[in-house]
Protein backbone atom coordinates (compact mmCIF):
# COMPACT_ATOMS: atom_id res chain seq x y z
CA UNK A 1 0.00 0.00 0.00
CA UNK A 2 2.29 2.77 -1.22
CA UNK A 3 -0.31 5.53 -0.77
CA UNK A 4 -0.44 4.74 2.94
CA UNK A 5 3.11 5.73 3.75
CA UNK A 6 2.00 8.99 5.32
CA UNK A 7 -1.12 7.67 6.98
CA UNK A 8 -0.82 7.00 10.71
CA UNK A 9 0.18 3.46 11.60
CA UNK A 10 -2.18 3.38 14.55
CA UNK A 11 -5.35 5.38 14.96
CA UNK A 12 -7.50 5.04 18.04
CA UNK A 13 -10.65 7.07 18.44
CA UNK A 14 -12.55 6.96 21.66
CA UNK A 15 -11.14 3.54 22.41
CA UNK A 16 -12.84 1.77 25.31
CA UNK A 17 -12.09 -1.56 26.98
CA UNK A 18 -14.40 -2.93 29.62
CA UNK A 19 -14.20 -6.17 31.57
CA UNK A 20 -17.70 -6.58 32.95
CA UNK A 21 -18.30 -3.45 35.01
CA UNK A 22 -14.62 -2.57 35.21
CA UNK A 23 -13.48 0.09 32.75
CA UNK A 24 -9.82 -0.56 31.92
CA UNK A 25 -9.53 1.93 29.07
CA UNK A 26 -11.92 4.85 29.14
CA UNK A 27 -12.19 6.50 25.74
CA UNK A 28 -8.68 7.33 24.60
CA UNK A 29 -7.63 9.00 21.34
CA UNK A 30 -4.19 8.21 20.00
CA UNK A 31 -2.45 8.54 16.67
CA UNK A 32 0.97 7.07 15.97
CA UNK A 33 2.68 8.00 12.70
CA UNK A 34 5.05 5.63 10.94
CA UNK A 35 8.60 5.65 12.27
CA UNK A 36 7.70 7.22 15.57
CA UNK A 37 8.62 5.88 18.94
CA UNK A 38 5.54 6.25 21.10
CA UNK A 39 5.10 5.58 24.79
CA UNK A 40 2.24 4.84 27.14
CA UNK A 41 3.26 5.95 30.58
CA UNK A 42 1.26 5.38 33.72
CA UNK A 43 1.06 3.68 37.10
CA UNK A 44 0.02 0.05 37.44
CA UNK A 45 -3.59 -0.42 36.44
CA UNK A 46 -3.72 2.73 34.32
CA UNK A 47 -4.89 0.76 31.27
CA UNK A 48 -1.59 0.63 29.38
CA UNK A 49 -1.48 -3.12 28.93
CA UNK A 50 -5.15 -3.33 27.99
CA UNK A 51 -4.50 -0.74 25.31
CA UNK A 52 -1.47 -2.66 24.08
CA UNK A 53 -3.44 -5.89 23.93
CA UNK A 54 -6.10 -4.25 21.81
CA UNK A 55 -3.45 -2.89 19.45
CA UNK A 56 -1.86 -6.34 19.41
CA UNK A 57 -5.20 -7.79 18.26
CA UNK A 58 -5.40 -10.22 21.17
CA UNK A 59 -8.20 -8.41 22.94
CA UNK A 60 -11.38 -7.22 21.24
CA UNK A 61 -12.24 -3.52 21.31
CA UNK A 62 -15.30 -2.84 23.49
CA UNK A 63 -16.14 0.51 21.95
CA UNK A 64 -14.61 3.12 19.68
CA UNK A 65 -12.56 2.79 16.55
CA UNK A 66 -9.13 1.24 16.22
CA UNK A 67 -7.13 0.95 13.01
CA UNK A 68 -3.66 -0.50 12.63
CA UNK A 69 -2.02 -0.21 9.20
CA UNK A 70 -5.44 1.12 8.24
CA UNK A 71 -6.97 -2.28 9.05
CA UNK A 72 -9.64 -3.22 11.57
CA UNK A 73 -8.50 -5.68 14.27
CA UNK A 74 -12.01 -7.12 14.48
CA UNK A 75 -11.87 -8.42 10.91
CA UNK A 76 -8.21 -8.36 9.88
CA UNK A 77 -6.49 -9.40 13.11
CA UNK A 78 -4.51 -12.14 11.45
CA UNK A 79 -3.20 -9.82 8.76
CA UNK A 80 -2.30 -7.10 11.27
CA UNK A 81 -0.51 -9.55 13.55
CA UNK A 82 1.53 -10.84 10.63
CA UNK A 83 3.09 -7.37 10.19
CA UNK A 84 3.71 -6.72 13.86
CA UNK A 85 6.14 -7.86 16.54
CA UNK A 86 5.11 -8.22 20.18
CA UNK A 87 7.27 -8.21 23.30
CA UNK A 88 4.88 -9.11 26.11
CA UNK A 89 5.29 -8.04 29.71
CA UNK A 90 6.33 -11.54 30.77
CA UNK A 91 8.66 -13.45 28.47
CA UNK A 92 6.73 -16.27 26.86
CA UNK A 93 9.72 -18.18 25.59
CA UNK A 94 9.31 -21.87 24.95
CA UNK A 95 11.25 -23.50 27.77
CA UNK A 96 11.29 -26.81 25.93
CA UNK A 97 13.26 -25.40 23.01
CA UNK A 98 16.68 -23.86 22.54
CA UNK A 99 17.17 -20.15 21.90
CA UNK A 100 17.62 -20.75 18.18
CA UNK A 101 14.65 -23.11 17.93
CA UNK A 102 12.48 -20.55 19.72
CA UNK A 103 13.28 -18.10 16.96
CA UNK A 104 12.85 -20.60 14.12
CA UNK A 105 9.52 -21.87 15.43
CA UNK A 106 8.24 -18.34 15.83
CA UNK A 107 9.16 -17.63 12.23
CA UNK A 108 7.25 -20.75 11.19
CA UNK A 109 4.14 -19.33 12.88
CA UNK A 110 4.40 -16.57 10.28
CA UNK A 111 4.78 -19.14 7.47
CA UNK A 112 8.37 -18.06 6.82
CA UNK A 113 10.37 -20.86 5.13
CA UNK A 114 12.58 -22.79 7.51
CA UNK A 115 15.86 -21.88 5.82
CA UNK A 116 14.94 -18.21 5.91
CA UNK A 117 14.00 -18.53 9.60
CA UNK A 118 17.44 -19.94 10.29
CA UNK A 119 19.13 -17.13 8.45
CA UNK A 120 17.13 -14.47 10.27
CA UNK A 121 17.60 -16.17 13.64
CA UNK A 122 21.34 -16.04 13.20
CA UNK A 123 21.26 -12.39 12.19
CA UNK A 124 18.93 -11.38 15.01
CA UNK A 125 20.88 -13.23 17.67
CA UNK A 126 23.89 -11.33 16.48
CA UNK A 127 21.89 -8.13 16.77
CA UNK A 128 21.01 -8.82 20.42
CA UNK A 129 24.53 -10.12 21.09
CA UNK A 130 23.51 -13.66 21.95
CA UNK A 131 25.12 -15.61 19.13
CA UNK A 132 27.08 -17.78 21.56
CA UNK A 133 23.82 -18.78 23.30
CA UNK A 134 22.02 -19.99 20.18
CA UNK A 135 22.13 -23.65 21.26
CA UNK A 136 21.37 -22.95 24.90
CA UNK A 137 18.08 -23.87 26.54
CA UNK A 138 16.04 -20.94 27.87
CA UNK A 139 16.13 -21.78 31.55
CA UNK A 140 19.83 -21.03 32.33
CA UNK A 141 19.67 -17.57 30.72
CA UNK A 142 19.61 -14.44 32.87
CA UNK A 143 16.57 -12.15 32.90
CA UNK A 144 18.27 -9.67 30.61
CA UNK A 145 19.22 -12.38 28.13
CA UNK A 146 15.71 -13.80 28.07
CA UNK A 147 14.41 -10.34 27.36
CA UNK A 148 16.83 -9.97 24.48
CA UNK A 149 15.79 -13.34 23.08
CA UNK A 150 12.17 -12.23 23.30
CA UNK A 151 12.98 -9.05 21.42
CA UNK A 152 14.98 -10.93 18.80
CA UNK A 153 12.13 -13.40 18.41
CA UNK A 154 9.60 -10.60 17.99
CA UNK A 155 11.64 -9.33 15.03
CA UNK A 156 11.68 -12.61 13.12
CA UNK A 157 8.89 -11.47 10.78
CA UNK A 158 10.62 -8.15 10.11
CA UNK A 159 7.74 -6.20 11.64
CA UNK A 160 6.85 -2.66 10.70
CA UNK A 161 5.50 -2.11 14.18
CA UNK A 162 6.96 -3.39 17.41
CA UNK A 163 4.88 -3.44 20.60
CA UNK A 164 6.84 -3.57 23.84
CA UNK A 165 4.99 -3.97 27.12
CA UNK A 166 7.32 -2.84 29.91
CA UNK A 167 10.44 -3.97 28.05
CA UNK A 168 12.94 -3.46 30.87
CA UNK A 169 10.93 -4.06 34.03
CA UNK A 170 12.96 -6.14 36.46
CA UNK A 171 16.29 -5.82 34.65
CA UNK A 172 19.53 -4.53 36.11
CA UNK A 173 20.86 -1.16 34.86
CA UNK A 174 23.39 -2.68 32.50
CA UNK A 175 20.86 -4.93 30.87
CA UNK A 176 18.49 -1.99 30.49
CA UNK A 177 21.09 0.11 28.72
CA UNK A 178 21.92 -2.72 26.31
CA UNK A 179 18.22 -3.03 25.51
CA UNK A 180 17.74 0.69 25.04
CA UNK A 181 20.63 0.76 22.67
CA UNK A 182 19.15 -2.07 20.60
CA UNK A 183 15.72 -0.46 20.54
CA UNK A 184 17.24 2.81 19.47
CA UNK A 185 18.93 1.04 16.54
CA UNK A 186 15.62 -0.49 15.52
CA UNK A 187 14.06 2.93 15.53
CA UNK A 188 16.86 4.19 13.31
CA UNK A 189 16.05 1.40 10.88
CA UNK A 190 12.54 2.80 10.63
CA UNK A 191 10.66 0.37 12.87
CA UNK A 192 7.77 2.06 14.66
CA UNK A 193 8.01 1.38 18.38
CA UNK A 194 5.09 1.50 20.77
CA UNK A 195 5.96 0.82 24.37
CA UNK A 196 4.54 1.00 27.84
CA UNK A 197 6.66 1.76 30.83
CA UNK A 198 6.52 3.19 34.27
CA UNK A 199 10.16 4.15 34.17
CA UNK A 200 10.52 7.82 33.43
CA UNK A 201 14.11 7.54 32.29
CA UNK A 202 13.06 4.88 29.81
CA UNK A 203 10.35 7.11 28.38
CA UNK A 204 12.80 10.01 28.16
CA UNK A 205 15.37 7.82 26.45
CA UNK A 206 13.16 6.08 23.96
CA UNK A 207 10.01 8.04 23.22
CA UNK A 208 9.56 10.79 20.67
CA UNK A 209 6.12 11.31 22.02
CA UNK A 210 4.14 9.85 24.85
CA UNK A 211 0.86 9.89 26.67
CA UNK A 212 0.46 9.71 30.40
CA UNK A 213 -2.43 7.45 31.36
CA UNK A 214 -4.24 7.29 34.65
CA UNK A 215 -7.37 5.31 35.46
CA UNK A 216 -7.98 4.46 31.83
CA UNK A 217 -7.75 8.03 30.59
CA UNK A 218 -5.07 10.06 28.90
CA UNK A 219 -4.07 12.90 31.21
CA UNK A 220 -1.28 14.41 29.10
CA UNK A 221 0.30 14.03 25.69
CA UNK A 222 3.46 15.39 24.11
CA UNK A 223 7.20 14.91 23.78
CA UNK A 224 9.09 14.28 27.03
CA UNK A 225 10.52 17.82 26.84
CA UNK A 226 7.12 19.40 26.22
CA UNK A 227 5.56 17.56 29.10
CA UNK A 228 8.29 18.61 31.49
CA UNK A 229 8.05 22.21 30.36
CA UNK A 230 4.31 22.26 30.59
CA UNK A 231 3.76 20.39 33.83
CA UNK A 232 6.82 21.01 35.92
CA UNK A 233 9.06 23.99 36.68
CA UNK A 234 12.60 23.77 35.42
CA UNK A 235 14.30 22.54 38.56
CA UNK A 236 13.59 20.42 41.56
CA UNK A 237 15.07 20.78 45.00
CA UNK A 238 15.13 17.52 46.93
CA UNK A 239 15.41 17.82 50.70
CA UNK A 240 15.89 14.99 53.13
CA UNK A 241 14.98 15.42 56.77
CA UNK A 242 15.40 12.88 59.56
CA UNK A 243 13.00 9.99 59.01
CA UNK A 244 9.39 10.68 59.94
CA UNK A 245 9.72 14.45 60.23
CA UNK A 246 9.09 15.40 56.61
CA UNK A 247 5.50 16.57 57.17
CA UNK A 248 6.40 18.69 60.11
CA UNK A 249 9.45 20.29 58.51
CA UNK A 250 7.66 20.89 55.26
CA UNK A 251 5.35 23.40 56.90
CA UNK A 252 8.35 25.61 57.55
CA UNK A 253 8.78 25.88 53.83
CA UNK A 254 5.49 27.54 52.85
CA UNK A 255 5.98 29.79 49.87
CA UNK A 256 9.37 28.43 48.84
CA UNK A 257 9.38 27.58 45.12
CA UNK A 258 6.27 27.13 42.98
CA UNK A 259 4.99 23.91 44.43
CA UNK A 260 5.86 21.39 47.07
CA UNK A 261 5.45 17.66 47.34
CA UNK A 262 6.05 15.62 50.47
CA UNK A 263 7.07 12.04 49.77
CA UNK A 264 7.70 9.50 52.53
CA UNK A 265 11.47 9.81 52.19
CA UNK A 266 11.98 13.37 50.98
CA UNK A 267 10.43 16.73 50.29
CA UNK A 268 10.40 17.97 46.70
CA UNK A 269 10.27 21.66 45.94
CA UNK A 270 9.57 22.61 42.33
CA UNK A 271 11.15 25.90 41.39
CA UNK A 272 12.48 27.72 38.35
CA UNK A 273 15.69 28.39 40.27
CA UNK A 274 16.57 25.53 42.58
CA UNK A 275 19.63 27.17 44.10
CA UNK A 276 17.62 30.24 45.08
CA UNK A 277 15.00 28.02 46.69
CA UNK A 278 17.72 26.22 48.65
CA UNK A 279 19.14 29.54 49.81
CA UNK A 280 15.68 30.49 51.04
CA UNK A 281 15.39 27.19 52.92
CA UNK A 282 18.68 27.87 54.67
CA UNK A 283 17.72 31.48 55.38
CA UNK A 284 14.64 30.22 57.24
CA UNK A 285 16.91 28.18 59.48
CA UNK A 286 15.70 24.80 58.19
CA UNK A 287 18.53 22.24 58.23
CA UNK A 288 17.85 19.24 55.99
CA UNK A 289 20.21 16.23 56.23
CA UNK A 290 20.86 16.56 52.56
CA UNK A 291 19.81 18.83 49.73
CA UNK A 292 20.05 18.28 45.98
CA UNK A 293 19.13 20.49 43.06
CA UNK A 294 18.37 18.71 39.81
CA UNK A 295 16.62 19.30 36.52
CA UNK A 296 13.02 18.29 36.62
CA UNK A 297 12.28 15.01 34.88
CA UNK A 298 9.38 13.12 33.50
CA UNK A 299 9.01 11.51 36.87
CA UNK A 300 8.00 14.85 38.33
CA UNK A 301 5.43 15.27 35.57
CA UNK A 302 4.23 11.79 36.21
CA UNK A 303 3.86 12.32 39.95
CA UNK A 304 2.04 15.52 39.37
CA UNK A 305 -0.35 14.16 36.76
CA UNK A 306 -1.15 10.84 38.33
CA UNK A 307 -1.40 12.54 41.68
CA UNK A 308 0.55 11.06 44.53
CA UNK A 309 0.15 12.98 47.81
CA UNK A 310 0.16 16.39 46.21
CA UNK A 311 0.39 19.54 48.27
CA UNK A 312 -0.08 22.56 46.07
CA UNK B 1 -2.24 -26.20 4.07
CA UNK B 2 -4.91 -27.80 6.20
CA UNK B 3 -8.19 -25.95 6.07
CA UNK B 4 -11.66 -26.78 7.17
CA UNK B 5 -13.23 -23.82 5.44
CA UNK B 6 -14.57 -26.04 2.69
CA UNK B 7 -16.54 -28.30 4.99
CA UNK B 8 -20.25 -27.64 4.88
CA UNK B 9 -20.59 -27.97 8.63
CA UNK B 10 -22.67 -25.18 10.02
CA UNK B 11 -22.26 -26.51 13.53
CA UNK B 12 -18.52 -25.94 13.52
CA UNK B 13 -17.80 -22.47 14.90
CA UNK B 14 -16.00 -19.75 13.05
CA UNK B 15 -12.84 -20.18 15.18
CA UNK B 16 -12.36 -23.68 13.85
CA UNK B 17 -13.50 -22.91 10.31
CA UNK B 18 -10.85 -20.22 10.00
CA UNK B 19 -8.03 -22.35 11.31
CA UNK B 20 -5.39 -22.36 8.59
CA UNK B 21 -2.23 -23.14 10.52
CA UNK B 22 -2.91 -25.93 13.04
CA UNK B 23 0.06 -27.81 11.59
CA UNK B 24 2.36 -25.19 13.12
CA UNK B 25 1.49 -26.55 16.56
CA UNK B 26 2.44 -30.00 15.30
CA UNK B 27 5.68 -28.57 14.00
CA UNK B 28 6.34 -27.20 17.47
CA UNK B 29 5.86 -30.64 18.98
CA UNK B 30 8.13 -32.14 16.39
CA UNK B 31 10.84 -29.63 17.34
CA UNK B 32 10.33 -30.29 21.05
CA UNK B 33 10.52 -34.05 20.57
CA UNK B 34 13.52 -33.71 18.29
CA UNK B 35 15.23 -32.01 21.22
CA UNK B 36 14.79 -35.16 23.29
CA UNK B 37 11.11 -35.82 23.98
CA UNK B 38 10.79 -39.14 22.15
CA UNK B 39 11.36 -41.16 25.31
CA UNK B 40 7.91 -40.20 26.54
CA UNK B 41 6.42 -41.82 23.47
CA UNK B 42 8.62 -44.89 23.74
CA UNK B 43 7.24 -45.73 27.17
CA UNK B 44 3.86 -46.14 25.54
CA UNK B 45 5.11 -49.06 23.49
CA UNK B 46 5.98 -51.25 26.42
CA UNK B 47 2.63 -50.88 28.12
CA UNK B 48 0.63 -52.89 25.56
CA UNK B 49 3.25 -55.60 25.45
CA UNK B 50 3.00 -56.19 29.18
CA UNK B 51 -0.78 -56.02 29.16
CA UNK B 52 -1.21 -58.42 26.28
CA UNK B 53 1.36 -60.87 27.58
CA UNK B 54 -0.32 -61.00 30.98
CA UNK B 55 -3.67 -61.69 29.36
CA UNK B 56 -2.42 -64.26 26.94
CA UNK B 57 -0.35 -66.12 29.48
CA UNK B 58 -2.57 -65.72 32.53
CA UNK B 59 -6.21 -64.74 32.13
CA UNK B 60 -6.68 -66.43 28.79
CA UNK B 61 -5.94 -69.84 30.19
CA UNK B 62 -8.03 -69.28 33.33
CA UNK B 63 -11.12 -67.81 31.73
CA UNK B 64 -11.43 -69.80 28.55
CA UNK B 65 -13.95 -68.65 25.95
CA UNK B 66 -16.42 -65.80 26.26
CA UNK B 67 -19.83 -65.60 24.69
CA UNK B 68 -20.41 -62.29 22.97
CA UNK B 69 -23.29 -61.68 20.58
CA UNK B 70 -24.05 -65.39 20.48
CA UNK B 71 -20.58 -66.45 19.50
CA UNK B 72 -17.77 -67.99 21.50
CA UNK B 73 -14.40 -66.29 21.32
CA UNK B 74 -11.15 -66.91 23.18
CA UNK B 75 -10.88 -64.45 26.06
CA UNK B 76 -7.61 -62.96 24.81
CA UNK B 77 -9.21 -62.05 21.50
CA UNK B 78 -12.18 -60.60 23.33
CA UNK B 79 -10.14 -58.36 25.59
CA UNK B 80 -7.31 -57.27 23.28
CA UNK B 81 -9.35 -54.95 21.00
CA UNK B 82 -10.89 -53.33 24.06
CA UNK B 83 -7.47 -52.67 25.51
CA UNK B 84 -6.40 -51.19 22.21
CA UNK B 85 -9.32 -48.77 22.38
CA UNK B 86 -8.34 -47.95 25.96
CA UNK B 87 -4.73 -47.30 24.94
CA UNK B 88 -5.93 -44.81 22.34
CA UNK B 89 -7.90 -43.08 25.07
CA UNK B 90 -5.00 -43.11 27.53
CA UNK B 91 -2.44 -41.74 25.10
CA UNK B 92 -4.81 -38.97 24.10
CA UNK B 93 -5.72 -38.02 27.64
CA UNK B 94 -2.15 -38.03 28.97
CA UNK B 95 -1.23 -35.48 26.37
CA UNK B 96 -4.35 -33.36 26.31
CA UNK B 97 -4.65 -32.91 30.08
CA UNK B 98 -1.42 -32.47 32.07
CA UNK B 99 0.81 -31.51 29.15
CA UNK B 100 -1.68 -29.08 27.70
CA UNK B 101 -2.21 -27.54 31.12
CA UNK B 102 1.51 -26.92 31.48
CA UNK B 103 1.71 -25.23 28.09
CA UNK B 104 -1.43 -23.23 28.77
CA UNK B 105 -0.64 -21.94 32.26
CA UNK B 106 3.13 -22.09 32.73
CA UNK B 107 4.99 -22.20 29.47
CA UNK B 108 2.55 -19.70 27.90
CA UNK B 109 3.02 -21.44 24.57
CA UNK B 110 -0.44 -20.48 23.41
CA UNK B 111 -0.17 -16.83 24.45
CA UNK B 112 2.99 -16.56 22.39
CA UNK B 113 1.39 -18.30 19.42
CA UNK B 114 -1.73 -16.13 19.50
CA UNK B 115 0.36 -12.96 19.13
CA UNK B 116 1.28 -14.25 15.66
CA UNK B 117 -1.14 -14.96 12.80
CA UNK B 118 -2.16 -18.17 14.58
CA UNK B 119 -5.72 -18.25 15.92
CA UNK B 120 -7.53 -20.00 18.78
CA UNK B 121 -8.78 -22.55 16.23
CA UNK B 122 -5.22 -23.27 15.09
CA UNK B 123 -4.10 -23.82 18.67
CA UNK B 124 -7.10 -26.01 19.51
CA UNK B 125 -6.88 -28.17 16.38
CA UNK B 126 -3.10 -28.37 16.44
CA UNK B 127 -2.85 -29.43 20.06
CA UNK B 128 -5.75 -31.86 19.80
CA UNK B 129 -4.08 -33.14 16.65
CA UNK B 130 -0.86 -33.86 18.49
CA UNK B 131 -2.62 -35.63 21.35
CA UNK B 132 -4.42 -37.68 18.70
CA UNK B 133 -1.12 -38.64 17.14
CA UNK B 134 0.19 -39.74 20.51
CA UNK B 135 -2.87 -41.89 21.12
CA UNK B 136 -2.65 -43.26 17.59
CA UNK B 137 1.01 -44.21 18.07
CA UNK B 138 0.16 -46.10 21.25
CA UNK B 139 -2.64 -47.97 19.54
CA UNK B 140 -0.50 -48.78 16.50
CA UNK B 141 2.04 -50.34 18.82
CA UNK B 142 -0.82 -52.21 20.40
CA UNK B 143 -2.10 -53.53 17.10
CA UNK B 144 1.33 -54.70 16.01
CA UNK B 145 1.82 -56.46 19.34
CA UNK B 146 -1.62 -58.08 19.10
CA UNK B 147 -0.88 -59.37 15.65
CA UNK B 148 2.57 -60.63 16.66
CA UNK B 149 1.04 -62.53 19.59
CA UNK B 150 -1.66 -64.01 17.35
CA UNK B 151 -4.54 -62.18 19.04
CA UNK B 152 -6.14 -60.72 15.93
CA UNK B 153 -9.13 -62.70 14.68
CA UNK B 154 -9.64 -61.45 11.13
CA UNK B 155 -8.06 -59.34 8.42
CA UNK B 156 -10.56 -56.62 9.30
CA UNK B 157 -8.48 -56.02 12.39
CA UNK B 158 -6.45 -53.49 10.42
CA UNK B 159 -9.59 -51.32 10.48
CA UNK B 160 -9.12 -50.96 14.23
CA UNK B 161 -6.41 -48.44 13.53
CA UNK B 162 -8.62 -45.71 11.99
CA UNK B 163 -11.14 -46.36 14.74
CA UNK B 164 -8.40 -45.97 17.34
CA UNK B 165 -7.46 -42.66 15.73
CA UNK B 166 -11.06 -41.51 16.01
CA UNK B 167 -11.19 -42.60 19.65
CA UNK B 168 -7.97 -40.76 20.25
CA UNK B 169 -9.23 -37.62 18.55
CA UNK B 170 -12.51 -37.63 20.48
CA UNK B 171 -10.78 -38.04 23.83
CA UNK B 172 -8.08 -35.50 22.97
CA UNK B 173 -10.74 -32.95 22.15
CA UNK B 174 -12.76 -33.59 25.29
CA UNK B 175 -9.59 -33.80 27.38
CA UNK B 176 -8.26 -30.45 26.19
CA UNK B 177 -11.66 -28.81 26.59
CA UNK B 178 -11.82 -30.09 30.17
CA UNK B 179 -8.27 -28.90 30.80
CA UNK B 180 -9.26 -25.32 29.98
CA UNK B 181 -11.54 -25.50 33.04
CA UNK B 182 -8.79 -26.70 35.37
CA UNK B 183 -7.69 -24.11 37.90
CA UNK B 184 -4.66 -25.85 39.38
CA UNK B 185 -2.86 -29.19 39.40
CA UNK B 186 -5.16 -30.29 42.22
CA UNK B 187 -8.04 -30.41 39.75
CA UNK B 188 -6.27 -33.19 37.87
CA UNK B 189 -7.05 -35.53 40.75
CA UNK B 190 -10.43 -35.94 39.09
CA UNK B 191 -9.00 -37.25 35.84
CA UNK B 192 -8.10 -40.75 37.06
CA UNK B 193 -11.36 -40.94 38.97
CA UNK B 194 -13.14 -40.66 35.64
CA UNK B 195 -10.67 -42.62 33.55
CA UNK B 196 -10.38 -45.67 35.77
CA UNK B 197 -14.10 -46.55 36.00
CA UNK B 198 -14.38 -45.86 32.30
CA UNK B 199 -11.50 -48.23 31.64
CA UNK B 200 -12.98 -50.95 33.85
CA UNK B 201 -16.67 -50.65 32.98
CA UNK B 202 -16.82 -50.01 29.25
CA UNK B 203 -17.47 -53.66 28.48
CA UNK B 204 -13.71 -53.87 28.40
CA UNK B 205 -13.23 -57.06 30.38
CA UNK B 206 -16.65 -58.69 30.09
CA UNK B 207 -19.49 -58.43 27.57
CA UNK B 208 -22.22 -55.83 27.81
CA UNK B 209 -24.78 -58.58 28.51
CA UNK B 210 -23.21 -59.33 31.88
CA UNK B 211 -24.32 -55.89 33.15
CA UNK B 212 -27.98 -56.92 33.01
CA UNK B 213 -30.29 -53.98 33.79
CA UNK B 214 -27.33 -51.65 34.10
CA UNK B 215 -26.29 -51.82 30.46
CA UNK B 216 -27.42 -48.26 29.86
CA UNK B 217 -24.80 -47.01 32.30
CA UNK B 218 -22.08 -48.70 30.31
CA UNK B 219 -23.47 -47.21 27.12
CA UNK B 220 -23.03 -43.72 28.52
CA UNK B 221 -19.28 -44.27 28.60
CA UNK B 222 -17.71 -42.92 25.41
CA UNK B 223 -15.05 -45.59 25.62
CA UNK B 224 -17.73 -48.28 25.36
CA UNK B 225 -18.54 -47.07 21.84
CA UNK B 226 -14.89 -47.27 20.89
CA UNK B 227 -14.56 -50.73 22.40
CA UNK B 228 -17.65 -51.94 20.54
CA UNK B 229 -16.17 -50.78 17.26
CA UNK B 230 -12.68 -52.22 17.70
CA UNK B 231 -14.17 -55.49 18.89
CA UNK B 232 -16.48 -55.87 15.93
CA UNK B 233 -13.64 -55.04 13.54
CA UNK B 234 -11.32 -57.56 15.13
CA UNK B 235 -13.94 -60.26 14.59
CA UNK B 236 -14.89 -58.89 11.20
CA UNK B 237 -18.55 -58.79 12.25
CA UNK B 238 -20.81 -55.95 11.17
CA UNK B 239 -24.06 -54.53 12.43
CA UNK B 240 -25.98 -51.27 12.22
CA UNK B 241 -24.87 -50.50 15.74
CA UNK B 242 -21.43 -49.77 14.33
CA UNK B 243 -22.76 -46.60 12.67
CA UNK B 244 -24.33 -45.52 15.95
CA UNK B 245 -21.05 -45.88 17.81
CA UNK B 246 -19.32 -43.93 15.08
CA UNK B 247 -21.79 -41.05 15.38
CA UNK B 248 -21.27 -40.85 19.14
CA UNK B 249 -17.51 -40.50 18.81
CA UNK B 250 -17.65 -38.03 15.92
CA UNK B 251 -20.12 -35.88 17.87
CA UNK B 252 -17.85 -35.99 20.88
CA UNK B 253 -14.86 -34.92 18.79
CA UNK B 254 -16.73 -32.01 17.22
CA UNK B 255 -18.06 -30.85 20.55
CA UNK B 256 -14.60 -31.03 22.12
CA UNK B 257 -12.85 -29.09 19.36
CA UNK B 258 -15.52 -26.41 19.35
CA UNK B 259 -15.51 -25.99 23.09
CA UNK B 260 -11.71 -25.91 23.23
CA UNK B 261 -11.43 -23.17 20.61
CA UNK B 262 -14.05 -21.10 22.41
CA UNK B 263 -12.44 -21.61 25.78
CA UNK B 264 -9.00 -20.61 24.51
CA UNK B 265 -10.49 -17.46 23.10
CA UNK B 266 -12.15 -16.73 26.40
CA UNK B 267 -9.08 -17.46 28.52
CA UNK B 268 -6.33 -15.99 26.39
CA UNK B 269 -8.02 -13.39 24.21
CA UNK B 270 -10.25 -11.56 26.71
Amino acid sequence: MPTDSNAPLITAEHLVKRFGDFVAVDGIDVEVPRGESFGFLGPNGAGKSSTMRMIGCVSPVTEGRLRIFGLDPATDGKQIRSRMGVVPQMDQLDEQLTVEDNMILYGRYFDIPRAECKRRAKELLEFVQLTDRAKSKIEPLSGGMKRRVTIARSLINEPELLLLDEPTTGLDPQARHVLWDRLYRLKQRGVTLVLTTHYMDEAEQLCDRLVVMDQGKIVAMGSPRELIEKHSPREVLELRYPAGTNDERASDLDGVGNRREVLPDRVLIYADDGEAALAEVHRRGSRPESALVRRSSLEDVFLRLTGRSLVD
Amino acid sequence: MITLAGLPLRIVPVQVMQATRPHRMLERQWMVNRAGGWMVLLSGFFEPLFYLLSIRVGFGALVGDVEDGGRLIPYAEFVAPALMAASAMNGALYESTMNVFFRLKYDKVYDAALATPLTSGDVALGEIGYATIRGALYSSAFLVTMWALGMTSSAWAIGMLPVAILISFAFSAIGMAATTYMRSWADFEYVPSIMLPMFLFSATFYPLSSYGDWQWVVQISPLYHGVAMTRSLNLGEWSWAFGGHLVVLVAMALFGVTLTAKRIERLLLP
